[in-house]
């Protein structure tokens, strides 16, 4: 018996110590809820709302930035747009498309049309991109919603919009991340949720881990401001490295918040 | 035995009955879908569910409670399928050797699977109500799909069924020449018909993480054989097939221990402690490949979708694998500890003493690399004391090179564990001996520095992409040395002498402790990963095909998994130490003095 209750015990023991770990030894990630339908109302929106939604869903929906970002396992986008002219004249081009709009949106859908060197399928001598057909799948953009990337991909790669909004669809529904949150009220209630001064000295916080930021509106315009929020790597300020700054902090932001941050900032001198 | 028959009949008949009931219902439902979307001869689309869709039972958890009976029913099916598989190739060799203790072995250990069997059998029919009652539509849907697949199924269980009894029910009486032959031969259909309801079963999993046979509506072409032969259904049956080995092993091993610690006397002791030997020796040697088998799987997954392979191995359940780390890492550390205990049954074994501490070192710290995460949870002030959330030189020891590196140098020093205990009680009487343990010290070495070479340039000197290209010349590099090194062992002792009698049962209790830790971390890890397998399909019942849509849609975090894994883990081992006892009352007799007449 004596025996028996020795082997319950050491059972317990370490069936204890492994729950142990993992619920306080760890961190504890609180996944995001599983996308939920949204109303979007295209008849009352501005091209800067429909490029600002573009992004919205580059950064969380169409779930781009995946492999489209600095880890080397998808070319970057920031800018594709400029490089189409070439690409739709390359004999590797496979796809039907005559001008930047089209090639971007054929780009979502048959990916394959065009394969960047080195991007490929391994085996497939770069002729089968391993990227999913974003209208089909668990990513299932809808026409809108890809019209909405292409322009933000157009607009932040320094080329002309061309994509027009769709009128046709009044109702489009786009999904996103679980009930969509409140936004910020204020700046600093921005800074305090999204946690700036973890590493930045504003507001009443005292990170040292990125710039200063008490004075930055005396030495940054708003563009500049802007672009360092949506792309922390296009400009790194001396003395500091690449890649410490998040880079999904536009995809966490409204748009209007975005601008309510870049006024805040471009205000401290 | 009669009450095992019994409680066989009762699962079996809960799972047919719930069975035909729903291939029933699931041939009405296609019916009803085909006509309604107007596709011929195809069946689909997939259901489009609502939260009102999934019934719900007041103050029951559909899916905690889904969870917890499907990986029970998988924990006891992984037993009762691997036992036969070592048990046939344990008799084979009692066969070829003419040692009867095999023989005694090979049917202590079927005996112990026939009561798992009965619960396997029960659990599975309870799974099966489950779906029934808290995921019809689902349930429907892939019945749908797989009706042809079930009804072989269940006739399969029914041959399971018939083979096991003729062969646990036969053992006795089919002994000797011709006789033992048959008998052989009915294990060998046991394994096939074992193994074919395991593949099945792996089709209907996989197809709900890559699907085929289906259009992106769901609508089904009719093409069973497309939906069973998925592009994930390979990669599982592989890396099941093995894991289930190691994972009967260590099972049986603790069996083997609890007898060890309950016997009476030093003959029972020592038939128990052999017993012990060979199920850990069955559970390293399924062992050491299972790492490779699991690349395989996380490899094609990733090959199949970029985004599933992404939320693997890069989102949520990143942390996960450091937990896994700790597990495989007690694993090896484990079976180690057991085989180094093993070793004082032998005298010849000093020579070996002095490297085990070596060893020890290189596994702990193989583990700690293992362990290390790439993304550490700091404060600021250590964020601004390390310079960024990576260290300059201990932040490659985060990703894929170096967790292979340190993976490849357990599993070599596993092996060279287990090769030193092979020799501790031989003395080769080859001429070459020298050359042979010179050449064997060469390949070892190359071998190490090879692993380290590939690991460090991978690791240090190239981008992300190319991160990975270290695995397969790593997995090779393990194998060659490991190969090479048993083959040329194998001829150095083959006609050796012995360095005095082995001594069966010298070995202390806490040795047996090694053995339970093996069957309860590997419980543990199993259903760990269980939940990982299923999460990357996060809110799809079958991705991208079918949406969950119930309240539980959401993917739970790691800490509240664990403890669903615990729970389910401890009703599991209550389970099996009642399989333990029950296997010991059943040779236990009292005699009742005056209670019969005379």
């Amino acid at each position: 018996m004596r025996q028996f209750l020795m082997v319950v015990a050491f059972t317990l023991l370490t069936v204890g110590l492994f729950a142990g770990y993992s619920n306080f030894g760890i961190p504890q990630i609180e996944p995001a809820q599983p996308p939920k339908q949204e109303k979007i109302d295209l008849g009352a929106m501005t091209m800067d709302k429909f490029i600002a939604l573009g992004e919205k869903i580059f950064n969380g929906k169409g779930t781009c930035t995946l492999c489209h970002n600095n880890l080397g396992r998808a070319p970057m986008l920031g800018g594709t747009a400029g490089l189409v002219p070439k690409r739709l004249v390359d004999p590797r081009y496979k796809g039907e498309a005559t001008n930047v709009e089209e090639y971007l949106i054929e780009s979502f859908v048959k990916p394959s049309a065009f394969v960047v060197a080195g991007f490929g399928k391994k085996g497939t001598n770069d002729t089968v991109s391993p990227m999913p057909d974003v209208s089909a799948g668990s990513i299932r953009l809808n026409d809108a919603e890809i019209k909405a990337v292409v322009a933000y991909l157009q607009d932040s790669g320094g080329a002309e919009v061309t994509v027009k909004i769709p009128t046709d669809a009044p109702e489009q529904t786009e999904q996103t991340e679980g009930e969509p949150r409140a936004p910020f009220e204020t700046p600093e209630q921005a800074i305090a949720e999204l946690g700036c001064g973890a590493c930045h000295k504003v507001a009443t916080e005292e990170g040292e881990v990125g710039p200063d930021l008490t004075k930055i509106g005396g030495l940054r315009d708003k563009a500049y401001l802007r672009q360092a929020i949506l792309d922390p790597n296009a400009d790194i300020t001396e003395g500091f490295e690449k890649d410490q700054m998040p880079p999904d902090y536009g995809a966490q932001m409204y748009a209007q918040e975005l601008e309510m941050m870049v006024d805040y900032l471009a205000g401290l001198k | 035995m009669n009450l095992c028959r019994l409680k066989n009949l009762k699962g079996i008949s809960t799972v047919l009955a719930v069975g035909i009931l729903w291939l029933l219902a699931g041939d009405a439902f296609g019916a009803e879908t085909a006509s309604a979307t107007g596709v011929t001869g195809g069946y689909g689309p997939a259901p489009d569910l609502k939260p009102s869709d999934y019934p719900q039972v007041a103050g029951v958890n559909s899916r905690v409670t889904i969870w917890i009976v499907a990986q029970l029913h998988l924990w006891f099916a992984a037993f009762v399928l691997a036992v036969p598989i070592f048990v046939f190739i344990i008799e084979a060799i009692g066969m070829r050797t003419r040692d009867k203790r095999y023989d005694d072995m090979a049917y202590e250990f079927i005996k112990v699977s026939i009561t798992a069997y009965s619960l396997t059998a029960i659990m599975g029919g309870l799974l099966l109500f489950c779906l029934v009652l808290f995921y019809p539509d689902l349930f429907r849907y892939m019945s749908v799909i797989f009706k042809d697949s079930m009804f072989y199924y269940a006739l399969l269980f029914f041959a399971e069924s018939a083979v096991l009894y003729i062969y646990y029910y036969g053992w006795h009486w089919l002994q000797g020449g011709f006789r033992k032959w048959v008998h052989l031969t009915l294990g060998l259909l046991l394994n096939a018909v074992g193994t074919t309801l395991m593949l099945l079963a792996n089709a209907w999993l996989t197809f709900m993480m890559s699907p085929a046979g289906v259009d992106p509506a769901g609508v089904f072409s009719g093409d069973a054989w497309a939906a069973i032969h998925n592009f994930l259904w390979n990669p599982i049956n592989i890396h099941r097939f093995i894991a289930n080995i190691a994972y009967g092993g260590s099972i049986v091993g603790a069996y083997a221990a609890f007898k060890f610690l309950t016997a009476s006397g030093a003959q029972e002791k020592a038939h128990y402690d052999w017993m012990g030997y060979n199920a850990n020796f069955i559970a390293i040697c399924a062992l050491l490949p299972l790492p490779f088998a699991g690349y395989y799987l996380a490899a094609e997954i990733y090959a199949y979708s970029q985004q599933m392979g992404i939320t693997l191995m890069g989102g949520l359940f990143a942390w996960l694998f450091i937990i896994q780390a700790v597990l495989i890492g007690t694993l090896f550390l484990s079976a180690n500890y057991y085989l180094w205990c093993g070793m004082g049954r032998s005298d010849g074994a000093k020579r070996y003493y002095k490297y085990i501490k070596y060893i020890a070192i290189v596994l702990i710290g193989a583990f700690l690399v293992w362990f290390t995460p790439h993304t550490l949870v700091l404060t600021n002030e250590e964020l601004k004391a390390l310079g960024g959330p990576y260290h300059k030189y201990l932040g490659p020891l985060g990703i894929m090179p170096a967790k292979n590196t340190a993976v490849n140098l357990m599993i070599l020093f596993t092996a060279l564990s287990f090769m030193f205990y092979r020799r501790a009680n031989k003395v080769a009487t080859v001429g070459w001996v020298k050359a042979g343990n010179a050449i064997q010290v060469a390949l070892f070495t190359t071998g190490i520095l090879n692993i380290f070479f590939l690991g460090v340039y991978h690791g240090y000197f190239t981008n992300t992409v190319y991160k990975v290209a270290a695995s397969i010349p790593q997995v090779l590099t393990t194998l060659i040395v490991i190969v090479a090194s048993v083959v040329i062992d194998s001829f150095m002792y083959r006609r050796s002498q012995e360095a005095g009698p082995l001594h069966w049962g010298r070995v202390p209790p806490r040795s047996q402790y090694a053995l339970f830790l093996l069957a309860v971390s590997f419980t543990w890890l199993m259903g760990l990963m269980g939940y990982i397998r299923s999460g990357i399909r996060q809110h799809w019942h079958i991705l991208d095909i079918m949406r969950d849509n119930s309240p539980d849609a959401f993917t739970p975090t790691l800490g509240y998994a664990a403890n669903v894994v615990s729970l389910a883990t401890i009703l599991f081992m209550a389970m099996v130490i009642f399989v333990f006892w029950l296997s010991q009352v059943s040779g236990s007799k009292t005699l009742p003095d005056g209670y019969w007449k005379e």
